[in-house]
């Protein structure tokens, strides 16, 4: 929307809109300049006509009202209440777009998440203040994955007050239905905030709700000291409505028609999440996006992977083999996992192991594929080996139910099983020490 | 005059004023009412095109732009080192001091602190004649750095009438004071400062011949780079370019180093900041953040002052370089620094070239690498110094032919080639050696022979027709399986293996692993090849494979890059004899001790 006869309004800010019948929308500058102002307007432009449209310039940015009042409580994407009780009370108004953290204000994270699922504490191990999204493709179990870690996500040993602020960018109904759930049957929806902007509401909303969201969390970590973790799905259709708007206002497209500034607005949000010095909360951040196509090389995941501390990649073919969580480990990684394992954090053994894992179900899966050629008759001793212990990871460790929570020692242990299997000189990447503590023992 | 004007369009970090007829191309201005800082990229009739550094978040046609007469500079003196920058020099420390742990806008800071005192000690003394570049005198600026103070490298020939004594001074004290042969008196500081787009002269270029050590075997040995030399390294997210940046950064022997961390992840500047002050500089034991620049504009900084970070950074090197030392310099990524060039130039409404990048990205990519090289300085003494740059590339999908990939392989000479399969079936560095070039091979295999050992060109080029032998034999074990091959191939499919695990994969977060010596690289070289020509020996003296794959000395070879420490290289010499010694007699009966 383009609004000629503007000389006072800046750049950025809040805008009124009142249509014919008085209704109310809101939108923001997007351009200014000789008197004209480019305005995107966050409901849509249905029913906007040339004359009799009005227009305020409110002087502000967009701002969310913030209080400990939030907690429990279910907002649009565009952070009003929608469920049915009234506007909380805030405690202040904080601009959504929010300020890059300084790099050297930032505490390293080093705290080890137990998600009491084996294969991301085992070997994707999640840290407090990381960014770990997760990759996934349509019908695939991802949001029973995100409910599973929000309701189990504990750091061991502590009894911190714990958050999860939850973001719905244009999901269908009964996917945001589903969180919301899962959550109030765990008892965990009173320490959560939600944010629902489902797949029929106006794309441009979806602008603001990642936004409003990690302003939220942003808040309840470094003001009210707590321990936030932030979901947001689906990022696709986040960067799908950018696109939407940046052919809108007729861009110069990067990428299959995505605005080149892409890199920089997902890094915008995705870079909302860490530790800072001197205060005690954290925002750990966990984005869901579905690769269309399944492609990882797509730009939304391509671009997602760049400014993540990792990912989770959930891979087809375990799916098929009806294998929860079918987590495909050799694309995952976790780039913090290295500082948040180890002696003091969780176990002296628990970086080799995972390491070892890594090696021994890659070489499973070379066998895997050998085998079809040659046929199993034509493999070694030690080739056979790993081909058992490639199923036996698949349903030893990697499947378990979605209900199921396991503490660490009980993921190290069934590792260990695994590795037990194979000869020891085949354990590479493991210390003597801890061949003799677990693997003789496990014989 | 002080151009002075009306901002009449705000886009983004784009921002277009009029009424500035009098600023000049590149000029630094401050906008609006919380005096933004911004800069002059276009000119057209009375209407300067502004790149704006900081949010313009709130800021209104009317408001006014001033214009400060200067370009973009950088301040060039005692106190930068083992500070963390952002785009345009303003310490990181002094910023969140202000604004707190969040950045905020048009806040202006020193680079450096003008008000402590360095203790200098001049190297000239009155009557000297001096010239641009030349040193004035030294000031310890850390315990690893000899910092020289040098004159502005344009600047007249003068003669010195008066210099201070040893002792301590601030940056805003003059030190010494110089008549020019036209009579002109020029008062001498301790600092200048250097606009960060045009790249200092230097007297001289020579050729790079020496290369840079970095400790990692697989650069060093098969994919050299020479000190004032260029290098890239593209690859998909998750191939570990970072990590191997850093340990570029951490072990490489050069004096100084800096790191641009250019649109990337917050917490990869902070592990930096964590990391470095505790890493041991392993040849003068101390800390590496003593010799270390950083130069931070994260990803959700603004995109503007991510353009000018290379440029600061570079600058930075070459001042250190001017002084007669070794400097690295490590762009993390130049993607992203592109990107950011493609974001201004939408804003402009240039005519974009492919993929929406601007028509000049090859230009001033070029125009970046040419910065790096080995010279002779300017002005006396006699000095050369060097400045070796190393830029991370991030292509989209992983896909080498996507344009800031493909132009920056045509500016760089070593090409090391991240490979996603390698890094999912977690074979780190994950660089693959079939597509990564040096192009410094001949030039430095001399110091290599002279230095090291004079068989390392015939070693290196041995060991590498295996690895190139390997690749095509795996096509035929893909098809056939493994049992199609003879023995003798199948030798050098397991001599290839041994080769991966033992040289070229090198563990970055082992206390051993994550630097290995020139000697201790060519040693182990030389016992994988040996290995190799003994068992080929044996195959022909009627020996089974099934007997040389039981060779308990394969163990000890694949495990000696992290077994055996630089203090006890000699321990290598012995497993040499423990190789031959297996390969004497019936090679079943020799018991070798591991």
């Amino acid at each position: 929307m383009i609004i000629d006869g503007v000389t006072t309004a800046s750049f950025d800010e809040l805008v009124e809109i009142e249509t014919d019948d008085g209704e109310r929308r809101l939108g923001k500058v997007l351009e200014i300049g000789n008197g004209k102002a480019v305005v995107q307007v966050f409901e849509g432009t249905t029913g906007l006509a040339i004359t009799g449209t009005r227009v305020k310039f409110l002087g502000k940015t967009m701002a969310m009202p913030v209080s400990q009042e939030l907690l429990g409580r279910v907002f649009d994407g565009l952070g009003r209440p929608n469920d049915g009780f009234p506007d909380p009370v805030a405690d202040k108004f904080l601009d959504v777009n929010g300020e890059p953290m300084n790099p050297q204000s930032r505490e390293y994270p080093t705290s080890f998440i137990q998600t009491g699922v084996s294969v991301i504490d085992g070997m994707l191990t999640l840290v407090r203040g990381q960014k770990l999204p997760i990759f996934s493709g349509s019908g695939m179990p991802h949001n029973i994955l995100a409910a599973q870690i929000a309701r189990q996500a504990t750091v061991v040993g502590t009894n911190e007050d714990f958050a999860v602020v939850f973001a719905a960018i244009g999901v269908q109904y009964s996917e945001a239905q589903y969180f919301k759930r899962s959550l109030e049957e765990s008892g965990a929806l009173r320490r959560s905030v939600l944010f629902v902007n489902l797949a029929d509401d106006p794309a441009i909303e979806r602008i603001i709700t990642p936004r409003v969201a990690l302003t939220v969390a942003e808040y309840l970590a470094f003001d009210l000291g707590m321990h936030v973790l932030a979901i947001l799905t689906d990022m696709t259709n986040y960067a799908e409505a950018l696109r939407e708007i940046s052919a809108a206002r007729e861009e110069v497209p990067g990428r299959k028609g995505y605005p080149g500034y892409l890199y920089t607005d997902l890094a915008n949000n995705y870079e909302r999440a860490g530790r800072l010095k001197g205060k005690n909360g954290s925002v750990t951040q966990m984005p869901i996006l579905s690769m269309p196509a399944d492609d990882i090389t797509h730009p939304i995941p391509d671009l997602t992977g760049y400014i993540t501390e990792g990912q989770i990649v959930l891979g087809r073919d375990l799916f098929r083999k009806g294998i929860y969580p079918p987590v495909n480990v050799m694309m995952s990684l976790s780039r913090l996992m290295k500082d948040g394992v180890g002696e003091g954090k969780t176990r002296s053994d628990h970086m080799e192991v995972g390491n070892q894992l890594y090696d021994a179900y890659s070489r499973a899966q070379e066998v895997r594929a050998l085998a079809e050629i040659v046929g199993k008759a034509g493999l070694t001793g030690v080739d056979l080996k790993y081909l058992d212990a490639g199923d036996s990871f698949e349903t030893h460790f990697l499947k378990q139910s979605p209900d199921e929570n396991r503490n660490l020692d009980e993921t190290l242990s069934r590792a260990w099983d695994i590795l037990a299997t194979l000869p020891e000189g085949e354990l590479t990447k493991i210390k003597d020490k801890h061949i003799q503590q677990y693997y003789k023992a496990n014989k | 005059m002080v151009a002075k004007g009306k901002i009449v369009w705000v886009s983004g970090p784009a921002v277009r004023a009029d009424g500035m007829s009098s600023v000049k191309m590149y000029e630094t201005v401050e906008v609006g009412e919380s005096k933004l800082i911004g800069e002059v990229i276009r000119l057209t009739g009375d209407v300067a095109f502004i790149q704006v550094y900081e949010s313009t978040s709130g800021l209104k046609p009317g408001e006014e732009v001033v214009g400060t007469g200067q370009p973009l500079s950088v301040l060039l003196g005692p106190g930068i080192i083992g500070r963390i920058y952002d785009g345009i020099q303003r310490p990181l420390d002094d910023i969140a001091e202000k604004s707190g742990a969040f950045i905020g806008r048009g806040i202006t800071t020193s680079p450096v602190d003008m008000k402590k005192k360095f203790k200098f000690n001049p190297t000239v003394k009155k009557d000297d004649t001096i010239f641009g570049g030349s040193i004035l005198g030294t000031v310890e600026e850390t315990p690893l750095l000899t910092h020289k103070i040098l004159v502005p490298p344009i600047f007249p020939e003068a003669t010195i009438t008066e210099i201070v004594k040893e002792g301590d001074y601030d940056l805003e004290d003059v030190i010494g004071q110089a008549n020019s042969k036209n009579g002109d008196k020029i008062g001498l500081k301790m600092y200048h400062k250097w606009p960060v787009r045009k790249p200092r002269p230097y007297a001289e270029r020579y050729d790079p011949t020496v290369p840079l050590v970095t400790g990692q075997r697989i650069i060093d040995t098969y994919f050299p780079i020479a000190k004032g030399g260029t290098g890239g390294i593209p690859g998909g997210f998750g191939t570990g370019k970072t990590v191997t940046l850093h340990q570029i950064a951490k072990w490489a022997d050069s004096q100084v180093v800096v790191y641009i961390g250019c649109g990337e992840r917050g917490n990869e500047m902070t592990e930096v900041l964590v990391e470095f002050p505790h890493l041991i500089d392993p040849r003068s034991q101390r800390p590496l953040m003593e010799r270390t620049v950083l130069v931070a504009n994260t990803s959700n900084m603004p995109v503007a002052a991510r353009e000018a970070s290379i440029y600061t950074g570079v600058t930075i090197a070459e001042y250190y370089r001017d002084m007669g030392y070794d400097v690295v310099l490590v762009a993390d990524s130049t993607s992203r620094w592109a990107e950011a060039l493609r974001e201004m130039s939408g804003r402009l409404e240039e005519m974009p070239a492919e993929e929406g990048y601007p028509s000049y990205l090859a230009s001033r990519l070029a125009e970046f690498y040419e910065r790096a090289g080995r010279i002779r300085a300017l002005g006396s003494p006699d000095r050369s110094g060097s400045v070796t740059i190393v830029g991370a590339v991030s292509p989209s999908g992983a896909d080498f032919t996507e344009p800031v990939t493909t132009h920056t392989i045509r500016f760089i000479k070593t090409f090391w080639a991240l490979d996603t399969r390698l890094a999912y079936s977690r074979h780190y560095p994950s660089i693959n050696w079939m597509q990564s070039y040096s192009g410094y091979l001949e030039d430095i295999s001399k110091w290599w022979k002279e230095n090291v050992s004079p068989d390392w060109y015939d070693l290196r080029a041995e060991s590498y027709h295996i690895l190139q032998r390997e690749d095509t034999l795996k096509e035929i074990v893909r098809l056939l399986g493994p049992e199609a091959l003879p023995d003798e191939e199948k030798l050098v499919m397991e001599v290839a293996r041994m080769l991966k695990i033992g040289i070229l994969q090198q563990n970055s977060f082992d206390k051993v692993d994550t630097y290995c010596s020139p000697v201790k690289q060519l040693k182990l070289v030389r016992l994988m090849v040996k290995f190799y020509k003994e068992s080929q020996k044996a195959l022909k003296e009627g020996k089974s494979l099934a007997d040389i794959r039981a060779l308990p000395i394969i163990t000890t070879l694949l495990k000696a890059k992290f077994e055996v420490t630089d203090e006890q290289i000699s321990k290598l010499d012995e497993i040499d004899k423990q190789l031959s010694d297996s390969f004497k007699g019936d090679i079943e009966e020799v018991k070798v001790s591991v």
